[in-house]
């Protein structure tokens, strides 16, 4: 892979969740100790359960959250202490977008106030003509039509909102963006006219993804390579085809199986992996493995310690019982 | 003779905008223990027809033509002398012989309201039976969907329940009275994969131990390729095709399925996504003719004045598009 864009060393976030002065301290580890890497114009899918930490990890990177251990490196450089330039770029070029259309673009602004709002904070172009222009520019980009720019945000469709918080995204000319669950609001036939647009907009301008979903197939066909989490930590990764094809972790595999396949023959077909139980949550997680209480392999070993990421050739897993040799 | 029978089914809704067409002339019916599925795009009018079928439409729509024979008995509005007689039915059938599981559990759930107590509830309205037997009967239910440690669980509140387990807790109540039929409307959107999986089986297995029949409204195609027998495609307020599922998987017909199948992502084959464009229309103001005609590749003159008729290819597939009848038309310029 070529030189990272974007590392996450051993990252943490906590929050502390204790409700009284003198009651016992409660610590949320949404996010614990995870690390990988993204490349230029790489997509890295991030999948898992609802609550497994995926969108706080997302929101960690844009420094929504304060790290609560750990680094983020952009461009090689760590992002808390970042100077004035660097941070004016960092925050210019990391963006992020969101899985509801309907809330994040204000309805009081019409779509072209929306646009250049972003231009305007960070000074792109000198004048409102300018900027005027380049939102014109970015609807046609987003398959919208120029002429969109006088309406208000209700007046649109939900798989069209989600063009305009793209086309306000892409106005910051941005290098990596985050995608937190940016189709699932939205219908079928809709999801793929966005997931092809995000890909052609990658092609033509060397944008890096990290692309959150829980939809599995999608992240499949979208991502170049796939970390799965679960309970806040990163449990396998590899390229699309190694976690989709042989899926390692025993989770991965169940996950995998759960996937409603649009085939009757083959679905019939196919044996299905139950996972028992609920999800657990990461309010005071167990030790060991986070996956035993539902893990079908687990063993007496897995609730000592937790077993660490080890890598088979790009293909990272971490689990005492899976390997290619498994 | 079919368990359900929906003939006509037009149902209209009045807003400060106008009228809202929401469903338009549809017909379909449903057997015996047959699992049939609805598929569509958010609006075309799946939970409407539903909603028609068990009275529940909301205050300003109503059904304007049509009957719905459930059990050869008509359960349309007009066959009452009343409201009153007609609403009085429709609640000795709803969560007896027919019952619904909705997309959001907390819509059916009280959250002030212990579980227990909401299933025995469900039991009692429609049985003669002491409050022993009833919370017996519920916790013998909790446990069947899945439920662990029922026991303890019947005192709780929902708020104590995860996402999978109220959907579960709503599955038991649907199931309490072994109804005829289950009305389940996007019953796993809402849930993850995993979660999605167990409740889909769930389902499926309930669905055979008591031998109902099932109507499953989804959008995703995946949830009912291993669960439907046969599957109806609606578009805009209208039934555009109908067939079982390997004739609609395998045999589509009709512009909007083929779009639908090409837009889902199957690992199994790799193929690349291909969008259907633009957007479904305004049932405000629907199309004179194929509700599609916006966004069809192979839209006609034709197609925006009249609508299609349903043409017949099997005992079970139906399809409702012109360019069948500009085939036969070509087949006879050329012979
Ligand atoms: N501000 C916060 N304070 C306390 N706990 C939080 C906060 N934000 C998230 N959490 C908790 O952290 C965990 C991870 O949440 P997160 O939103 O990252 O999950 P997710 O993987 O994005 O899930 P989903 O698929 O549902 O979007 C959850 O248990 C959540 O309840
Ligand atoms: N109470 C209502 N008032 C006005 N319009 C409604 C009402 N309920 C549903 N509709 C409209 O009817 C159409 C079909 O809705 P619905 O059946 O809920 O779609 P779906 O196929 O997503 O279940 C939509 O255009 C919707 O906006
Ligand atoms: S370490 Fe043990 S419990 Fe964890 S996934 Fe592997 S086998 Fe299962
Ligand atoms: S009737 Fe015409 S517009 Fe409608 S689906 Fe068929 S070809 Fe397309
Ligand atoms: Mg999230
Ligand atoms: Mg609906």
């Amino acid at each position: 892979m070529a030189e990272a864009l974007l590392t996450v060393d051993h990252v943490k976030t906590y929050f502390d969740v204790t409700k009284g002065l003198f009651s016992k301290k409660q610590i949320v580890k949404a996010v614990d100790d995870v690390s990988f890497s993204i490349g230029e114009g790489e997509t890295y899918g991030l999948v898992g359960e609802s609550g497994c930490g995926k969108s706080t990890l997302g929101r960690t990177l844009v420094q929504i959250y304060p790290v609560t251990g750990g680094k983020i490196y952009y461009k090689g450089r760590d992002i808390d202490t970042l100077k004035k330039t660097d941070r004016k770029e960092f925050t210019r070029e990391v963006q992020m977008i969101f899985q509801d259309p309907y809330a994040s673009l204000n309805p009081r602004m019409t779509v072209g106030e929306i646009i250049k709002e972003p231009m305007e904070i960070h000074k792109i172009l000198d004048t409102s003509q300018q900027r005027e222009e380049r939102a014109a520019e970015l609807l046609k980009l987003v398959g919208l039509k120029p002429d969109h720019i006088r309406r208000y945000p209700h007046e649109f469709s939900g798989g069209q909102r989600q063009r305009i918080s793209i086309a306000r995204t892409l106005a910051l000319n941005p290098r990596f963006i985050i995608c937190d669950e940016p189709i699932s609001a939205l219908d079928v036939s809709i999801q793929a006219q966005i997931i092809n647009l995000l890909k052609e907009i990658q092609s033509d301008l060397k944008i890096s993804y990290l692309f959150v979903a829980h939809d599995l197939s999608m992240v499949n066909y979208i991502s170049d390579r796939i970390g799965v989490m679960y309970l806040g930590h990163l449990v396998e990764e590899g390229t699309a085809d190694q976690v989709y094809s042989s899926p390692l972790h025993p989770y991965t595999r169940a996950l995998l199986s759960a996937v409603p396949i649009p085939d009757p023959d083959v679905a019939k077909a196919r044996r299905k992996i139950h996972l028992e139980g609920e999800l657990p949550t990461p309010l005071n997680p167990p030790a060991g493995c986070p996956f035993k209480g539902r893990c079908p392999s687990a063993t007496e070993e897995c609730g000592k310690v937790r077993p660490e990421m080890k890598d088979y050739g790009g293909h990272k897993v971490a689990c005492f019982h899976a390997g290619p040799s498994h | 003779m079919a368990l359900l029978d929906v003939k006509h089914l037009t149902v209209d809704f009045n807003t400060d905008q106008g009228v809202v067409h929401a469903v338009r002339d549809i017909s379909f019916s449903v057997g015996e223990s047959e699992a049939v599925g609805i598929v569509g795009e958010s609006g075309s009018g799946k939970s409407v027809t539903m909603y028609s079928v068990m009275g529940l439409l909301a205050a300003n729509g109503g059904i304007r033509e049509g009957s719905v024979v459930f059990g050869g008995k008509e359960i349309t509005e007009k066959a009452y002398p009343s409201r009153k007689a007609y609403q009085a039915e429709m609640s000795k059938i709803r969560g007896n012989e027919m019952s619904m599981i909705f997309q959001d559990p907390m819509t059916f759930l009280n959250p002030v309201v212990r579980i227990g107590k909401q299933i025995t509830e469900v039991i009692k309205n429609h049985n003669k039976v002491s409050d022993a037997q009833a919370k017996e009967q519920a916790v013998a239910l909790m446990g069947q969907v899945g439920i662990p440690s029922p026991h303890e669980r019947f005192g709780q509140y929902p708020h104590e329940f995860s996402g999978g387990m109220r959907q579960r807790i709503i599955i038991a109540m649907a199931l309490a009275n072994s109804p005829r039929l289950i009305i389940a409307d996007e019953p796993t959107t809402a849930l993850d994969v995993t979660i999605q999986a167990q409740v889909l089986d769930l389902i499926k297995d309930m669905k055979e131990k008591m031998n109902s029949s099932v109507i499953m409204i989804t959008h995703d195609l995946g949830v009912v390729a291993s669960l439907c027998d046969r599957i109806i495609i609606m578009y805009g307020g209208k039934i555009v095709e109908a067939g079982d599922a390997r004739e609609i998987f395998y045999q589509p017909r009709h512009p909007y399925t083929m779009g639908l199948l090409k837009c889902v992502h199957n690992p199994e084959k790799k193929d690349k996504l291909t969008p259907i464009p633009g957007s479904p229309p305004d049932l405000l103001k629907p199309p004179a003719g194929c509700p599609f005609v916006d966004r069809c590749s192979q839209a006609m003159r034709i197609c925006k004045l009249r609508m299609p008729e349903a043409e017949t290819y099997s005992e079970t597939h139906t399809c409702s598009c012109w360019l069948e009848e500009a085939g036969k038309r070509k087949g006879e310029n050329h012979g």
